[in-house]
């Protein structure tokens, strides 16, 4: 510890002051013994003690409580350095190392994206931030994987399809997992600790690499690529979302690469509260349930999962800070951003300070969020899902009640007739010389935009909107949203033959 | 007091990012400039230490929203937050909270 003042010569107060200070004779409101050091929501407050166990227990009866993770499982944590997922990787870390009752028991492994090309970080910058956060993964013991944003240029378009949901499992199916688990445990510990050293050794792996495609810094070509994408968006609303969205289809690569089935990421209880206004007003608002709830199934094979939903930030930063939480702090794309750059700053500053005034703002807006269900739309629970955010569509194809649906059924008259994926019969019965047009559009790749604006949910049109141009997208989206359209005329055209051969077949009755 | 009032000022979770990336800092007060709490450190940081974008720290009289104060690692909600009186090494810890994830 360095010291940035050396004159300093004062004797070091031992005893305490003789002064009581204000509050200092207020006791732990649960051991009502120790010295509290923190207050947790209005007024109760907590000694060091009290406050971990409190911590620890939230994260896992919320791990518990929910019965997802099923022993053995192989969960991705995903870590951003920061303080909230840091301290969920803490406390996989801390709940791997219990006796075995009390032991999680699923297998994890730690993923970091370095978002650096997409703040403007410089180089140097980036493998300073690197080299710390190689120092924390090692440290963990687990198998770690550092991928860099920029890769999104090497997906593959099959990253944007909804793989085949597995059932969810029932009570008794996870109460038989955990017992068939527990006895195979019994099984080892009784054949001597050899075994148990071998099934430690599986858990701390050596740290794997990166797939070979993508190994290594990325080229000089995709950090260039990536900040002229992120240049070419107008608003930093816009950036923010599209950075989530594709660090999300990253995250899900690695996870499918590896055979990671659940993904479990850091947000606290404030960061969801501050995430569900926010998606109400950038219009997400049919997808909240799985925005901001415990788990989030809409990419089918793997499930993303919140346990630390219930933590406030003000506990996640005591917590690290009294019991040494290591945590790499990397500026992102909002830092230093005035409060009203964009609408993700502007609902943080709203909540945040109604929170100083009315200190149940967070946890109503929680509780709320907690009432969410996940039901499908009437007749669209299989309906088409956004390109984007993979979310079911909440867009009804032409509705001109709406100044939006007005605005895109204009723009459709003149090219397509009807969102992707649906085919009606009408338009193609219009004439052959308007499915001939559409065919030609198709065929020519015209207005590429209208095709990819179709195939999106509200909230990422809206967001699309703040693109100049869709040409610096990663080519994956291009191409699934392509292959889409061609799915989707082929369908609409076999649609059209059949009817057109019926109608024949009729008039030749008649 | 007379003798000259020595803290520790510390920023984590980001908002050394407002000071130049410096994390700790020793400050001296000398005595005379009178009795010194929370609230007159603020003041003092806000005029000495922050180049620029007082306003990601410091809102009105207190704190930004969002960024949390611990004196010698304990809460200052139940110090007495602005109010409460400096004392000869203390350690004041400013943690913002509105980074990462």
């Amino acid at each position: 510890m360095c010291q940035a003042s050396e004159d300093y010569a004062e004797p070091v107060r031992e005893d305490p002051p003789p002064v009581p200070r204000p509050g200092r004779e207020q006791k732990c409101v649960k051991c009502a013994e120790g010295l509290p050091v923190v207050v947790i929501r209005a007024g109760d407050a907590f000694c060091r003690d009290c406050f971990k166990a409190f911590y620890v227990h939230k994260f896992r009866a919320m791990l518990g409580k929910n019965r997802l993770i099923f022993p053995g499982e192989k969960v991705l944590l995903a870590w951003s350095g920061g303080l909230s997922s840091s301290s969920m990787v803490w406390q996989v870390l801390e709940g791997l190392s219990q006796d075995s009752a009390k032991r999680l028991r699923f297998v994890p492994g730690i993923i970091y994206v370095d978002e650096g090309a997409a703040c403007g970080q410089s180089p140097e910058d980036r493998a300073k931030t690197l080299a710390e956060v190689k120092l924390v993964l090692q440290s963990t013991g687990l198998p770690w994987h550092v991928v860099t944003l920029e890769e999104v240029f090497g997906l593959s378009p099959s990253v944007l399809r909804c793989a085949a949901q597995e059932p969810a499992g029932t009570e008794e199916a996870y109460k038989a997992a955990v017992d068939s688990f527990l006895q195979k445990q019994h099984v080892l510990e009784a054949e001597g600790s050899s075994s148990v050293a071998q099934g430690s050794e599986q858990l701390c792996s050596p740290p794997s690499q990166d797939p070979p495609g993508m190994a290594g810094s990325p080229t000089a070509t995709q950090t260039e690529a990536l900040s002229r994408l992120f240049n070419s968006v107008k608003t930093l609303t816009a950036k923010e979302e599209l950075l989530q969205t594709l660090r999300t289809h990253l995250i899900l690569h690695v996870a499918r690469t590896h055979g990671y089935c659940k993904v479990m990421t850091g947000e606290s209880c404030t960061r969801l509260a501050i995430k569900l206004m926010t998606n109400l007003a950038l219009g997400r608002g049919a997808f909240l349930a799985w925005d901001t709830g415990f788990s989030d199934e809409r990419h089918g094979d793997v499930v993303l999962v919140r346990p630390m939903r219930d933590h406030t930030l003000k506990e996640v930063a005591f917590y690290n800070r009294l019991f040494a939480v290591p945590s790499v702090f990397t500026p992102a794309i909002d830092t230093k951003a005035p409060e009203k750059a964009s609408i993700h700053r502007l609902m943080e500053a709203f909540i945040l300070k109604l929170q100083t005034q009315f200190p149940s703002t967070v946890s109503t807006v929680y509780r709320t969020s907690e009432k969410l269900v996940k039901a499908p739309r009437e007749g669209c629970a299989d309906g088409p899902r956004c390109l984007l955010c993979m979310c079911v569509l909440d867009i009804d194809a032409v509705d001109s009640a709406t100044a939006f649906g007005a605005q895109t059924s204009s723009h459709l008259s003149q090219m397509l007739p009807v969102e992707a994926g649906l085919p009606t019969p009408s338009c193609c019965g219009a004439g052959e010389g308007q499915a001939q047009r559409c065919c030609r559009a198709v065929c020519g790749k015209e207005d590429m935009q209208a095709f990819v604006q179709e195939q999106l949910c509200y909230g990422c049109r809206v967001n699309m909107k703040d693109l100049s141009s869709l040409d610096p997208l990663p080519p994956y989206i291009l191409a699934e949203a392509q292959l889409r359209t061609q799915r989707y005329w082929y369908l609409l055209f076999q649609e059209y033959l059949i009817q057109d051969s019926d109608e024949e077949e009729e008039t030749g009755q008649s | 007091m007379a003798a000259p009032l020595c803290v520790e000022v510390e920023f984590g979770g980001g908002a050394e990012l407002l000071f130049d990336g410096v994390k700790k800092q020793q400050v001296t007060f000398s005595g005379q400039e009178g009795p010194w709490d929370i609230q007159n450190l603020l003041v003092w940081i806000k005029k000495n230490l922050l180049k620029k974008q007082p306003e990601l720290f410091i809102q009105g009289d207190s704190m930004r929203p969002g960024i949390l104060v611990l004196i010698n690692d304990s809460d200052w909600e139940q110090l007495g937050e602005l109010d409460y009186q400096l004392w000869d090494q203390d350690s004041i810890l400013f943690i913002s909270t509105l980074h990462g994830g």
